[in-house]
Order: C-alpha cells, then sequence, then structure tokens
C-alpha cells in the first residue's frame, strides 16, 4: 500500500502538469525512493491514482533504465561505461568492482548490501572513471579509491 | 575577454544564490525586457545576434522562435522547455551552469519564454545531475517569491509558471520529440515531424526546446545587445562556446572561449597537449555523434561552418581524444555498443542495425573478423545514414563509423584473416 505521505506527494507533482499521466515517472521515482523498487502492486496503486492502466504505466516504467521493476540492493552502483570512462580505464574498474563484490553486472550481493549496475556517461568525462552510488558522484576512480568509498556504505550508519 | 556564461561562477564549485546573481546585473536583463521591449523586439534582437542551437543541431535560435504561432488566436497553452538531458557522451558542459549558476537559465527561460509568450516552462533534467536539482529547485524558489516567476511578474501583466521535471535515463530523452514524449509520461520515442514542435509540441500545444547553453546566451545577449554578442566570436554566428576535452590529455575540462577558436588552440593551450607517452590521433569534435577527425584538420575552427568544412559537426563542442594506446576498434565498438543500448526500438534500422554493427565490431576485436566484414560496416553507415530512421541517433551513431573508416582503415583490415583477404 502507498502511504498517504506518498499519495499526497504524487498528487503535488501531478499538479505542475496539464494531464497527470505526465507525473507518472516522478511518481514511480517518488515511490522507488521509498521501497527501492517498484513492485506490482505499487504500480498498480500508482497507475490508479493518475488515471492510467497499469499496463500502459508498465510500459514506461520498464523503458527507463533508472526504473527498477526488480527488487535491488541497499546501494545501487551506477558505473558509467560511456567512452570517455571506457579510454580512461573503466574496464579495470569494472573488472575490480566485480571480484570486490563477487557479483556480475546486474547482480546483488549476497548481504544484500549492493547492486552493480552498468550506467550511460554520467557527464564528468573530465574526471573519468566515473560512478554513482546511490546519489552520490564519485570521479577519478582508481581501485584504492573504489575500496574506500565502498568501505564507508559497508559501514552500519551508511554513506 | 567577456564570459557570459561562465564569467560569474565561483572557482570554489559553490552556487550564486539570488542575490548574488543580481549583484552581478542578473535579472537586469527582464527588468529591462518587461518594461522596454515588445516579444517582437526581443526576437529581432536575439536573430540579429546569430545565436545558435548550442545542443548539438545548431538550429538559429531567432528563426526557430520565429515558427510559433503569435496574437490573439495563438494556441494556448504555449511553452518552452530546457533541454538539460545532458547524455551525449564526452558531454559535461551544461552541468557546469545548472551547478554553478542555475539563475541565467532561470532568467534565460523567463525572456525566451516572454518572447514567444509562452505561459508554461519547464527544466527537462537528466536523472543523473543531483546537485544540480537542488539548486534548480532552490533557485527557483527564489525567483518566485522575488516576483521573477508566477503571475503578473514586475507588474508587466506577463505570467510564467516554470517547473523542475527530473527524468529517470535514456539518451533519447535528449531528442527533441522523445523529450517531449517523456514529459508526457510516455515512452521517449520519436515522434515524426511535422508537425515541428514549434506548432504542435507538448500535448499538442506550440513549444520550443531549446539546450541549456543556449537558453543562457539570452539574458547576456538582452543585456549588452547583439552588436556585443557577436564581437565575441571569432566565427560568422554569435557569441562564446562552452569546449571541453576528454580523453589522455594533460588537463582535461572545459572553457569558455570565443565561438571559432581553433582545436589546436583548445586542445594544446587549455587541455595542455597530450599527457607523457601518449600520442594523438585523432577526436570526435561534439560528442559521442560526430565524425574523427585527426591532425590535419588542428587548425579547423570550432564553429558551425567550419567544422562541417571539415567533414564533422561542431555537436556538444565539447572532444574527446583518441590516443595511440587506445584501440580504435574498441572505441568504436565502444560507442556502437551506447547508441544501441540507447536506440528506443521504434523504427527498425536502428533498432536491428546498430546491434549487428556492434556485434561484427566485436568479432573483429574477439578474433572473429571475416572478410567482408568492412564492406558490412560500409553498409550499415549507408542503410542508417540521414533520411532512413525515424530520428538522428542512428545517423549521429554512423558518424564516428563511417570516419572511422575512412581515417583509420588499417587498424580494422588488420583484424581480417589475411589469407582470405582479397
Amino acid at each position: 500500500m502507498l502511504t498517504e505521505d506518498e499519495r499526497r506527494m504524487i498528487r503535488a507533482e501531478a499538479a505542475h502538469y496539464d494531464h497527470p499521466q505526465a507525473a507518472c515517472v516522478e511518481a514511480l521515482k517518488i515511490v522507488q525512493e521509498h521501497h527501492r523498487w517498484v513492485s506490482d502492486e505499487h504500480l498498480k496503486e500508482i497507475a490508479a491514482l493518475l488515471d492510467m492502466s497499469p499496463e500502459a504505466l508498465d510500459s514506461v516504467a520498464t523503458f527507463y533504465n533508472l526504473i527498477f521493476r526488480k527488487p535491488v540492493g541497499e546501494n545501487v552502483i551506477l558505473l558509467c561505461d560511456s567512452v570517455s570512462c571506457w579510454i580512461m580505464g573503466y574496464e579495470g574498474i569494472r573488472a575490480h568492482l566485480k571480484e570486490h563484490l563477487g557479483v556480475e553486472l546486474g547482480e546483488t550481493t549476497a548481504d544484500g548490501k549492493f547492486t552493480l549496475l552498468p550506467m550511460a556517461c554520467l557527464g564528468t568525462c573530465d574526471r573519468a572513471p566515473a560512478m554513482m552510488v546511490g546519489n552520490e558522484l564519485y570521479r577519478n576512480l582508481d581501485n584504492g579509491k573504489v575500496d574506500e568509498i565502498l568501505a564507508r556504505y559497508r559501514q552500519p550508519s551508511g554513506a | 575577454m567577456d564570459k557570459p556564461l561562465t564569467g560569474d561562477l565561483r572557482p570554489d564549485g559553490t552556487v550564486l544564490d539570488l542575490a548574488a546573481y543580481e549583484k552581478v546585473g542578473g535579472y537586469e536583463a527582464l527588468r529591462k525586457v518587461l518594461k522596454e521591449m515588445s516579444p517582437a523586439d526581443v526576437l529581432k534582437e536575439v536573430t540579429d545576434s546569430r545565436l545558435r542551437g548550442r545542443g548539438g543541431a545548431g538550429f538559429p535560435t531567432g528563426q526557430k522562435w520565429s515558427f510559433v504561432p503569435m496574437g490573439d488566436n495563438a494556441p494556448t497553452p504555449k511553452y518552452l522547455v530546457a533541454n538539460a538531458d545532458e547524455m551525449e557522451p564526452g558531454t559535461f558542459k551544461d552541468r557546469l551552469i545548472l551547478e554553478g549558476n542555475p539563475h541565467l537559465l532561470i532568467e534565460g527561460m523567463i525572456l525566451s519564454a516572454y518572447t514567444i509568450q509562452a505561459t508554461q516552462g519547464y527544466v527537462f533534467l537528466r536523472w543523473a545531475y543531483k546537485l544540480a536539482a537542488e539548486r534548480i529547485t532552490r533557485a527557483l524558489a527564489e525567483a518566485y517569491d522575488r516576483g521573477y516567476l508566477g503571475r503578473n511578474i514586475l507588474g508587466s501583466g506577463y505570467s510564467f509558471e516554470l517547473h523542475l521535471h527530473t527524468s529517470a535515463g535514456r539518451y533519447m530523452c535528449g531528442e527533441e520529440t522523445g523529450l517531449l514524449n517523456a514529459l508526457e509520461g510516455k515512452r521517449a520515442n520519436p515522434r515524426a515531424k511535422p508537425p515541428f514542435p514549434q506548432v504542435s509540441g507538448l500535448f499538442g500545444k506550440p513549444t520550443i526546446v531549446q539546450n541549456v547553453e543556449t537558453l543562457c546566451n539570452v539574458a547576456p545577449i538582452l543585456r549588452n545587445g547583439a552588436q556585443w554578442y557577436l564581437g565575441l566570436s571569432r566565427s560568422e554566428d554569435g557569441g562564446t562556446k562552452l569546449y571541453g576535452v576528454s580523453g589522455k590529455v594533460r588537463r582535461p575540462g572545459a572553457w569558455e572561449l570565443p565561438l571559432g577558436t581553433t582545436i589546436r588552440e583548445i586542445l594544446e593551450r587549455r587541455a595542455r597537449g597530450m599527457r607523457e607517452g601518449y600520442q594523438f590521433r585523432g577526436l570526435l569534435p561534439g560528442g559521442a555523434s560526430t565524425d574523427f577527425l585527426v591532425e590535419d584538420h588542428l587548425d579547423v575552427k570550432m564553429d558551425y561552418g567550419s567544422v562541417q568544412a571539415a567533414g564533422s559537426r561542431l555537436g556538444t563542442g565539447l572532444m574527446i581524444v583518441l590516443d595511440d594506446r587506445t584501440s580504435v576498434v574498441g572505441m568504436v565498438l565502444n560507442l556502437e555498443r551506447f547508441f544501441a543500448q540507447e536506440s528506443c526500438g521504434w523504427c527498425t534500422p536502428c533498432r536491428d542495425g546498430l546491434p549487428w554493427t556492434a556485434r561484427i565490431l566485436q568479432g573483429l576485436l574477439e578474433g572473429r573478423g571475416r572478410p567482408g566484414d568492412l564492406e558490412r560496416l560500409e553498409m550499415q553507415t549507408r542503410m542508417m545514414g540521414p533520411g532512413n530512421t525515424f530520428c538522428a541517433l542512428a545517423p549521429g551513431a554512423m558518424e564516428p563509423l563511417q570516419s572511422a573508416l575512412k581515417y583509420f582503415r588499417e587498424d580494422f583490415e588488420k583484424l581480417i584473416p589475411r589469407s582470405d583477404a582479397a
């Protein structure tokens, strides 16, 4: 069930547009912010709230790569795999992350702490290679820096 | 030299709030325009400034605005949208302004909206720009509080509502009509043109979609005049340009320079040349979807006409440098995989042709090259060339491939088994 708070936030977004459907991506993100991903149940509730069919909303939800329709870990790592990062050492960072976390791209660690995903250009190419963890951007990465960053997220208090 | 886009940015990366922006002349243009100028006057000034789109296509801004229906019988509401979906690989220019001086964008948007008499606007921002989202949100609140946005702006009778829309990924959101679909809460597939968005855009109403950097030029133009703006440039078009360099150079970064600065000056003076141990082989001058240029082109001026005459496009103006220790075929594969992944799948040549192209390139790199592969790649560049696809994604994807085959052919040929070569 969506909370009253979530419903209120979704309605407030919808008020910015002449048609409620225009707020659907924002609505999906509001729910994802609270639950990490968008379940079928939540999808149906959002659709009803915005006067859409669940199928129409799901066709939108599955188009956008940052709407997660499957559960993800506590922290989602988005590793930039576009051209400038590739030139500056993306493949090495990817190998290090995979080994360090024990997962392939698209997978979540056994402890549920991290999901590792590839990401298109993060727009910080002068400080490549780069990745995001959750909402935080990290640049000029090397293996040591990656270890340091991940250690911070492993602490009980989070980032 | 005047730097209307970045001159006021703080070196420490903190943001100019409303008071700081006003202190450096912010919103003076808006006050002047609302008091003294009609929409037609503003249109003339911007047209005279020879401002062209900074997002990649380079369309003259004044001309674009002139297509919007005006007068009492024009459809309403009209919309203005800032394209802040900066996702062209290798491009990191709009981020600088969005994070450092969001009021420059907001003032430019109010002025642009006034010119076409739009009453509603959106900043369409990519998901990843979290800091920008935070700072734009605060700047919008400040502008509303001060009466620069909302009903009856500064008592002029003109009203404009502006909101931030953050996206959820996908390169297609940066394509003008894909962006409009995304803003309507749909998949970001492109739309057929005509009708053009200027006549029938967001929710079927007249809409202007404009890149962030383009919009940020509008307030300075109106504050200082078209002649001043023309004087900033070293080309036939007006203004400065945000240029940048990424790759194995000594000092990667972005700089605001006169439009028409040469590649050599940007590469050697600003980016300080190649890193120790690396040789220059070529570059994509304006993002992933532009044709390679090589050593012979270093003295080409980075303006719309000159780069086109050299066989490429100015694009976003941010260069990606190829060095001698990076595999050309690997780099092109990286680019084609990106485009294949980001294709929306709406039209067949793009949906099927891009993965096919990527598979051929991957085969070459994995020792599975076959005679005829280069001809097959060349066929793809023709099949996905301009006019054969619904939008510009696939033709853009073909630009680095076709030029790599031209300038670095031996790198590809080396990967084809010799015994089978004709």
